[in-house]
């Protein structure tokens, strides 16, 4: 893949003490923006990506030519709307599209750190990010968001941050990640493990790829962000390209050729070490882990104000989870609003073009920001 | 505005902290948002009028008060609003008792089931009474559990519930209900208005 050395970067100075105990330092943050920064500096949201997503929130991404995970939300007169909000969103460290992570370059070895990389944690991926506020010389932001695991970086950020962000909009996550969720990802890292390509994560020293296991692990996590129904109204049992089944282990079905397509596409554009160690920094998230379970001391001493969104058929992220957080929240008479959004489309409902999701999002943005 | 509205909004002191119990599309709510207080928040079941309420710009949580209000902590409002809603509850008589923890003040109202149209109805035409306030047949409405004013002010009085504020609203016209003209406004009134506390 081309176009790295384009890739808006920053150089962290700072050290930034992990909770494995490593600290790092001089450590390489990528992160694309989109609108502009006013003059008072209080239009800005900071995006945050899910599991396999980028900075490249919006407009085409440079790297696979393909369109930004989140366009259907960001852009000129969507709900975070370009012409009025000036919007960053940052490559998790530990990711794969220019900021440190297990296929960044070791100074000392001159080669990938593989898997030397430390392992990470949701509150590292947002004490990293929290230094573009610096960057760009911003106080406070207007607005935290993301969904899945960017939704559960919302909640950390306002944990950490209380009064550096007015609003927070955490979309279909979890302040604790279940058992359930814990197990798929297991699933998946075993799936790129087991890969005889895999080689104790040293792939890239000896020019292998784990493409099979990272694929598996793909699919496996794809079934999970969609829906039975919409899986069954999209593909039901029909056949791919032939009148009858055939009697063997081709893909017969159209569900087992597109999952085969998603797994194929996806390794081109992922690493499989980064797929390791990110899921691994969401099954450690445990946000009240540090105050017995009481998910309302955590967000105590917040002025945020909250707008929690589920949908009706997300099983990954179910809106028993995110009302969690609200009940949370209301326990300690938090500013929280909340609405579960109908949706056949499953835990992917947030990326797609939902309007009453869209709708809302743009709805509530734009009142706060007018106040 | 609907006159009940009205009332319920004179009801309560400026920047005072207010939850609407089943807010619908936010009418009220915004009313008070824009006239009396800014901390106003409200709870609806009704997926459209949640987004209605967004749109407005106002603070709202989607959930059914019968299982959402517990995570409510006590106190926590200085007022709670349940406009005609009472009645649509399994459980009224909980629901009460959640409203008095969390709010120091609770404005309930509630359509009059004694009231003589309803009366007349049932007494004269043998079929249950549609009315303005109750305009649905019944095997269509959502109310359970249907009172009168007498029975609201006897269920407080039962149970030691300090009931400062009785208001009877017929035609757009409001006037206080008191104990010695109880049985006679529960015959003129189509709304009662209350405001109850611990």
């Amino acid at each position: 893949m081309n176009g790295f050395d384009d890739i808006k970067k920053i150089i962290i100075k700072k050290p930034l003490k992990l909770d494995c105990g490593v600290t790092i330092t001089d450590y390489p943050l990528a992160y694309e923006t989109y609108g502009k920064l006013n003059q008072d500096k209080d239009n800005a949201i900071m995006v945050f990506h899910a599991l396999t997503g980028d900075q490249f929130a919006s407009g085409k991404n440079p790297i696979t030519n393909k369109d930004g995970w989140w366009s259907y939300v960001i852009g000129p007169n969507k709900a975070l709307d370009t012409n009025k909000y000036f919007i960053i969103c940052a490559n998790v460290i530990g990711g794969c599209m220019g900021s440190f992570g297990p296929s960044s370059i070791d100074k000392k070895s001159g080669k990938k750190i593989g898997i030397n990389f430390p392992v990470i944690t949701i509150n590292d991926m947002v004490n990293a990010q929290f230094n573009l506020l610096d960057h760009f010389n911003i106080d406070k932001l207007f607005c935290v968001t993301g969904g899945s695991m960017g939704g559960m970086q919302v909640l950390q950020f306002i944990a950490n941050y209380p009064d550096k962000s007015k609003i927070a909009i955490p979309i279909a996550c979890s302040a604790s990640h279940s058992a359930q969720n814990i197990a798929f990802n297991e699933l998946g890292r075993q799936a790129i493990m087991a890969d005889e390509n895999w080689k104790n994560g040293n792939y890239e020293l000896e020019n292998k790829s784990p493409a099979k296991g990272l694929s598996v692990a793909r699919m496996a996590a794809h079934i999970t962000y969609l829906s039975k129904k919409g899986l069954q109204e999209k593909f039901g049992r029909k056949l791919q390209e032939r009148d009858k089944i055939k009697f063997g282990f081709d893909a017969d079905f159209q569900i087992e050729s597109y999952l085969r397509y998603q797994g194929s596409i996806f390794v081109d554009r992922f690493d499989a070490n980064s797929y390791l160690y990110i899921t691994r920094a969401m099954d450690y998230f445990d946000l009240s882990k540090n105050s017995n379970g009481d998910l309302s001391k955590v967000f105590k001493n917040t002025k945020t104000k909250f707008f929690i969104i589920s949908f009706t058929s997300d099983w990954l992220y179910p809106t028993a989870e995110n009302r969690e957080i609200v009940i949370a929240l209301n326990a300690i008479n938090a500013d929280v609003g909340f609405l579960e959004v109908k949706s056949d489309k499953g835990h992917d409902s947030f990326l797609l073009d939902v309007p009453d999701f869209v709708n809302a999002l743009k709805n509530f943005v734009d009142n706060s920001y007018k106040k | 505005m609907k006159e009940e509205f009205k009332i319920i909004a004179k009801s309560i002191q400026s920047e005072k902290s207010i939850l609407d119990v089943g807010c619908g599309d936010g009418e009220l709510m915004k009313f008070i948002y824009e006239n009396i207080s800014k901390k106003v928040r409200g709870l609806e079941i009704s997926k459209d009028n949640v987004q209605k309420c967004i749109q407005k710009g106002l603070t709202v949580i989607e959930g059914n008060a019968e299982i959402d209000l517990k995570q409510f902590p006590s106190n926590s409002f200085d007022y709670v609003i349940l406009s005609q809603t009472l009645q649509a509850f399994l459980n009224p008589e909980k629901v009460i008792s959640d409203l008095l923890r969390i709010g120091k003040t609770s404005i309930v109202t509630i359509p009059n089931f004694g009231f003589w149209k309803v009366r007349f109805n049932l007494l004269f035409k043998g079929t249950m009474p549609v009315t303005k306030t109750l305009p649905n047949e019944w095997y269509n409405t959502p109310n359970l559990h249907m009172c009168s004013i007498k029975d609201f002010v006897n269920f407080c009085n039962d149970r030691k519930i300090n009931l400062f504020k009785s208001l009877a609203l017929t035609n757009n016209k409001v006037s206080s209900i008191n104990k010695f003209n109880l049985n006679f406004k529960n015959l003129t009134s189509e709304l009662g208005i209350f405001l109850i506390e611990k």
